[in-house]
C-alpha cells in the first residue's frame, strides 16, 4: 500500500487551529529555511489511511496470541476508559500538591497493592517499561553497595536463559556480566552458581520461573547462596503471571524486582509500547528509590536516591490501567490468574508434544517450549517456517528462538483469557502443519501465503538501510 | 468480582484431569511449599466493574483540573485534534506486541517507518528512531550514544531542564560517567565558559543543549555548534517539536543527535506520562542509534515492506553488548505523534508554532506594564522568566480563579508558558488578577 506521502497533494489539508487573537510576533532568531515535508491530506483519506494500516496489523482480538515470555492477555475495556478520565487525563505534572489527591491517593495504592504482591516494602512507578525497570534495580543494588563502602562488588550473575535485557541492562548498571549455565532440567545449575559466587559479586538476575517456563525449586537454596556471598537477588517479573498471588519474590529471598505491568497486569502493548515497569525493593534499598514515591511519611523524594529514571512520574496513564485491574480481581482474582495461565500452558502442551518435542518434558508454568532441532534435521523445515505457516491461519506465531538455550525452538505461552476452544482450534492447526511438514514440507517452507506481504527480505534491510522516506529523491 | 478468565471452574477441572492433575496443588507441584504464599493476599476483594468505576471516578474527581494552563516546563498543554485519539485507540494499534512477525505487522511497521520519516523531516537530520521513553531518558541515551573510550565527559548546559539533567546523571551513575555542567549566562549557555571547558578537556564527548532552553530563550545554537565542533566533541539538542515549526532545524544547525520530548504532538498532559522519547541523527551516527529503527525491504514477490532493522545493535541479539537494554518503547504515541503531524500538516504546526510564540509574546509585554518584568533579555519562544515580587501569593491567587499560573523557580521568579489553548481573554484575566495581587 501506498505511504502517507505519497497520498499527500500540495494545498490539502485540515484546519485546527484559529487565527491569532493577538498579533503575531515572533522571536527575532534565525528560522527554518523549508517547511517540513508533512502530509497534506483531509480528514477522510488520513482515516482511510490509517483503517488500511489497521487492518495490516494483528491486535488482540484478531486472534490467538500465544508470545512466549510477553503475555498478551486480554486487555479489559474499563481499563481503557478509567485512564481516559479528565481527572486524570488532563493533569499537568508539576501542579500544585493540594490539586492531585486523587493522583497521589491512586499512586499511593498502586505502589502498596504492588508491595504486598510481591512482598516488597517499597516501590517506585517512575521507569517506563520492563527494561528500565532492570536498570533502576541494578542501580539500586550499586547504590545500595556503593554506599556500604562495599566497591569490590564488579559482577552480575545472569544464567543463559535470560532475556537479553538482562545482560544490556548490567552493562548499563557499570557491571560485568557472568553468566551461569542451566542444568538437563532448565534449572540454574547449582555448582556453577557456586564456582561463580565470590566477593565480587553485586548480585543475581533472575527469572522463575524461567524462560523455558519452569520454576526453579531450588529456589530457596540459590538466594540463600547469593546473600551468603554478599549478593543481592534481583527478581524479573516478565514471567510473574505464572505465579501471581501464590508466590511473592519477596517471601522466597529476592530483594528488588520489577513488574511489567504491560504483562501480568493487563495494560495494552501499543505495538511496542508504552509499557510500564515498577520497580520495588526491600526497606534496606528504599532510601535510593528513584523519583518521588509514597511511603510512612507520604509523598516524597528520598535523601539517598539514585536520581530519576523519566522526567516526572512514570507512564501514569498506562498504570491507571494496572491499578483498574488490581481492584478488579482483588485477593481471589489474582491467584487465579496464575492458576489458569499455568493450567492453559499445560493444556496446550500435553495436546502438541505428540506432534512436537518439548524441550524439557516436565510439568511447565505458564509458558512452555518447543524444539525443532529434530524435525528441522530429518524433515527441513525450521522453527521459523512453522511460525510463518502459523500466519496462514491467522494465528500469531509464538516467540521464536528463543530462549538461546534451545535450538529451533518456539515458545509457546497462551495466558489464562484463552478459552479450551480456542486452544483446541489452535492445537488443530499446529497438527494440520504437522502432517504438512510430512506430507509436503515445501508448502510449509513457502508460507505464508495469505498475508498483506510474504517473507520480506531482512538481510536487503539491513546491508542497505532505508530508514526513511525520500520523497522522490 | 471482576473475572477475565473464559473457562468455568468446571471446564478448569476437567481440563486438569484430563491431562493428568488432581487439583491446581497438584499443578504447582514445582513450587516448594516453602515458597507458596500461606493464605490470602492481603488485598480488597474483587469488584465488579460498575463499584471499580465508582472507584476510580471518585478518585479522579478528588484531582482538579485547570481550565487555563500557563505552565510548561516539560509539560505543554496543547489542542489535541479529535482524529489522534479516534484513530490511534483501533484495538489493532492499542493491544499488538512489538512488530517481530513482520507480515501481520505490516501496519504496525509502516506506521512507525512513516513516525521516522516525519520526525526527520521536523528536525532536519537523516535518520530518526522508531521511539524512546521520553524526553529525558533520550537525552540520557543520546549522551551514552556519543561516549567512546577517547570521549566520555558529558557537559549539559545549566539551561536544560533540571528534569533531564538528573536523568542524564541517573543513566551516568552506574558506570561512574562524569557530566559537567556549563554555566549560563543571562538565562542562556555561556559562549565563553563554554568553549573554556571544551580547550580544556581532550575527553568531552558531547554537549548537551536544549532548544529553546528551560527558561524559554532560543539559544544562538550555530555559534555553541561551532563551538562544539571546533573541541572535537558532539552537539545533542533537545528541542521542543512545536518550536520546530518555524525555528532553524538542528539539521540546518549541523547537530549530530537530537532528542526531545513529544508529548506537545497530540499526547496530552497526562501527569507526565506517557510521553514520547524523540531521537534522531545524522547519517554518520545511524549505527550508533539506540532503540528500534524501521527498514524499507521488499518481499519474496517483489513487494515492498517494512521490518525492523539493524537489530545487530540490540539487545536480544547482543545481549551485554549492546548500545542499550531498550525493549518496549512508546509506539502508540509514536502513532499519536504521527496521526497529529498528519492532521496539522506543514501550514497547521507552523500556525501553532507561530499562535504560541505570538501569545507569548503579547503575555510578556501585558506582564512588563505591570511591572513583572522580564527576567532574561534572549528572544524567547513560549516560555519566559518574569519577575515577581511574592512567587506564591501571586500563583495562589491564580489558582483560586482556576489558573494554572507558571512553575515557581524562586520566591522571585516565575517561568510562564503560553500555547494556543490559552486566549487573550484568559491572558487578560491573569495580567488583571496579578496587578490586583501585587497592587500596581
Amino acid at each position: 500500500m501506498k505511504l502517507i506521502f505519497e497520498k499527500s497533494v500540495p494545498g490539502r489539508g485540515q484546519q485546527i487551529f484559529p487565527e491569532c487573537d493577538v498579533a503575531v510576533t515572533l522571536p527575532k532568531v534565525p528560522m527554518r529555511q523549508t517547511a517540513p515535508r508533512l502530509p497534506e491530506i483531509s480528514e477522510n483519506e488520513m482515516g482511510r489511511h490509517y483503517t488500511e494500516l489497521a487492518k495490516r496489523a494483528h491486535g488482540l482480538n484478531d486472534g490467538f496470541y500465544p508470545l512466549g515470555s510477553c503475555t498478551m492477555k486480554h486487555n479489559p475495556r474499563i481499563n481503557e476508559q478509567m485512564a481516559a478520565l479528565p481527572g486524570f487525563a488532563k493533569l499537568h505534572p508539576l501542579q500544585p500538591e493540594w490539586s492531585l489527591e486523587g493522583a497521589l491517593e491512586a499512586i499511593a495504592t498502586l505502589e502498596q497493592d504492588l508491595c504486598e504482591i510481591t512482598g516488597m516494602d517499597g516501590f517506585t512507578l517512575q521507569p517506563a517499561a520492563g527494561a528500565q525497570g532492570e536498570f533502576t534495580g541494578l542501580l539500586l543494588i550499586k547504590a545500595y553497595h556503593t554506599h556500604r563502602k562495599d566497591d569490590a562488588r564488579t559482577e552480575i550473575l545472569i544464567p543463559d536463559s535470560a532475556h537479553g535485557t538482562n545482560p544490556a541492562s548490567a552493562t548499563m548498571a557499570g557491571y560485568k556480566t557472568v553468566e551461569i549455565k542451566s542444568d538437563e532440567k532448565g534449572m540454574v545449575d547449582l555448582e556453577d552458581l557456586k564456582a561463580h559466587l565470590s566477593e565480587k559479586t553485586a548480585g543475581l538476575m533472575l527469572t522463575n520461573p524461567n524462560t523455558v517456563g519452569i520454576f526453579d525449586d531450588n529456589i530457596m537454596e540459590i538466594t540463600r547462596l547469593v546473600h551468603e556471598a554478599g549478593g543481592l537477588c534481583y527478581y524479573d517479573g516478565a514471567n510473574l503471571n505464572a505465579v501471581v498471588g501464590l508466590v511473592r519474590p519477596g517471601d522466597i529471598g529476592f530483594d528488588v524486582v520489577h513488574l511489567n505491568l504491560h504483562k501480568t497486569f493487563s495494560c495494552p502493548h501499543g505495538g511496542g509500547g508504552p509499557g510500564s515497569g515498577p520497580c520495588g525493593c526491600k526497606k534496606d534499598l528504599v532510601p535510593f528509590l528513584p523519583g518521588r514515591h509514597t511511603g510512612e511519611e507520604g509523598f516524597r523524594r528520598e535523601a539517598e536516591s539514585i536520581g530519576d529514571m523519566t522526567g516526572f512520574y512514570g507512564n501514569f496513564l498506562v498504570y491507571i490501567k494496572a491499578l483498574t485491574y488490581i481492584l478488579s480481581l482483588g485477593k481471589e482474582g489474582i491467584p487465579d490468574i496464575a492458576r489458569n495461565a499455568v493450567l492453559n500452558a499445560n493444556y496446550m502442551m500435553e495436546k502438541l508434544k505428540a506432534y512436537y518435542p518439548v524441550a524439557y518434558d516436565r510439568t511447565c508454568m505458564h509458558e512452555f517450549v518447543l524444539s525443532l532441532e529434530k524435525i528441522h534435521k530429518e524433515n527441513h523445515v525450521s522453527a521459523l517456517d512453522v511460525a510463518k505457516a502459523l500466519l496462514d491461519f491467522g494465528i500469531h506465531p509464538p516467540t521464536m528462538y528463543f530462549p538461546l538455550i534451545v535450538h529451533e525452538a518456539l515458545m509457546i505461552e497462551p495466558t489464562e483469557t484463552e478459552s479450551r476452544e480456542t486452544m483446541d482450534g489452535v492445537i488443530d492447526a499446529f497438527i494440520q502443519i504437522y502432517n504438512e511438514i510430512i506430507d509436503n514440507p515445501q508448502a510449509v517452507a513457502a508460507s505464508p501465503v495469505t498475508t498483506p506481504v510474504r517473507r520480506l527480505d531482512e538481510v536487503k534491510a539491513a546491508r542497505e538501510p532505508v530508514l526513511r522516506y525520500k520523497f522522490g529523491e | 468480582m471482576a473475572t477475565y478468565i473464559p473457562n468455568t471452574k468446571d471446564e478448569q477441572q476437567s481440563m486438569l484431569r484430563e491431562i493428568g492433575y488432581q487439583s491446581f496443588d497438584d499443578l504447582f507441584h514445582d513450587v516448594p511449599k516453602e515458597a507458596r504464599v500461606q493464605g490470602e493476599l492481603d488485598l480488597p476483594e474483587g469488584k465488579s466493574e460498575l463499584e471499580v468505576r465508582r472507584i476510580m471516578e471518585g478518585m479522579a474527581e478528588k484531582n482538579f483540573v485547570f481550565d487555563t494552563i500557563l505552565r510548561g516546563a516539560g509539560s505543554y498543554n496543547h489542542y489535541v485534534p479529535a482524529a489522534v485519539n479516534e484513530i490511534a485507540d483501533k484495538e489493532e494499534f492499542l493491544t499488538a506486541y512489538t512488530p517481530y512477525q513482520a507480515e501481520i505487522s505490516q501496519g504496525i511497521l509502516q506506521s512507525i517507518f512513516e513516525y521516522q520519516t516525519m520526525i526527520a523531516e521536523l528536525t532536519g537530520m537523516e535518520v530518526a528512531n522508531a521511539s524512546l521513553y521520553d524526553g529525558a531518558s533520550a537525552a540520557a541515551e543520546a549522551c551514552g550514544m556519543c561516549k567512546d573510550r577517547k570521549r566520555s565527559t558529558i557537559y549539559v548546559s545549566d539551561a536544560v531542564d533540571p528534569r533531564i539533567l538528573s536523568v542524564v546523571r541517573t543513566y551516568s551513575f552506574g558506570k561512574g560517567t562524569e557530566v559537567k555542567t556549563v554555566k549560563t549566562a543571562d538565562g542562556a549557555t555561556d559562549l565563553s565558559a563554554l568553549k573554556e571547558a571544551l580547550a580544556a578537556d581532550p575527553q568531552a564527548a558531547c554537549f548537551l543543549m536544549q532548544y529553546p532552553n528551560f527558561y524559554g530563550i532560543v539559544e544562538d545554537a550555530d555559534a555553541i555548534a561551532a563551538a562544539v565542533h571546533e573541541a572535537g566533541a558532539q552537539l545533542i539538542m533537545s528541542v521542543n517539536p512545536i518550536a520546530l515549526g518555524i525555528l532553524k532545524t538542528p539539521g540546518e544547525i549541523g547537530a549530530d543527535i537530537v532528542v526531545g520530548d513529544g508529548q506537545p504532538l497530540g499526547l496530552g498532559l497526562a501527569f507526565g506520562g506517557p510521553y514520547l522519547g524523540i531521537l534522531a541523527a545524522s547519517q554518520k551516527n545511524m549505527r550508533k542509534v539506540v532503540g528500534r529503527l524501521i527498514g524499507e525491504t521488499v518481499d519474496s514477490q517483489g513487494e515492498r515492506g517494512f521490518v525492523l532493522t539493524l537489530q545487530a545493535r540490540e539487545q536480544h541479539i547482543r545481549r551485554e553488548k549492546a548500545s542499550s537494554n531498550i525493549c518496549s518503547n512508546q509506539a502508540l504515541c509514536a502513532l499519536k505523534a504521527s496521526i497529529y503531524m498528519s492532521t496539522v500538516g506543514p501550514q497547521g504546526i507552523r500556525q501553532v508554532a507561530e499562535l504560541c510564540t505570538s501569545k507569548a509574546h503579547y503575555l510578556a509585554a501585558e506582564f512588563e506594564k505591570i511591572g513583572l518584568k522580564t527576567v532574561y533579555g534572549g528572544e524567547f519562544f513560549h516560555e519566559f522568566v518574569t519577575s515577581c515580587p511574592d512567587a506564591d501569593q501571586l500563583l495562589e491567587a491564580l489558582e483560586r480563579e482556576g489558573i494554572l499560573g507558571g512553575l515557581k523557580l524562586s520566591d522571585q521568579e516565575i517561568l510562564w508558558c503560553v500555547t494556543e489553548l490559552v486566549s487573550k481573554e484568559d491572558m487578560d484575566d491573569t495580567v488583571r488578577i496579578a496587578k490586583e495581587v501585587i497592587g500596581a
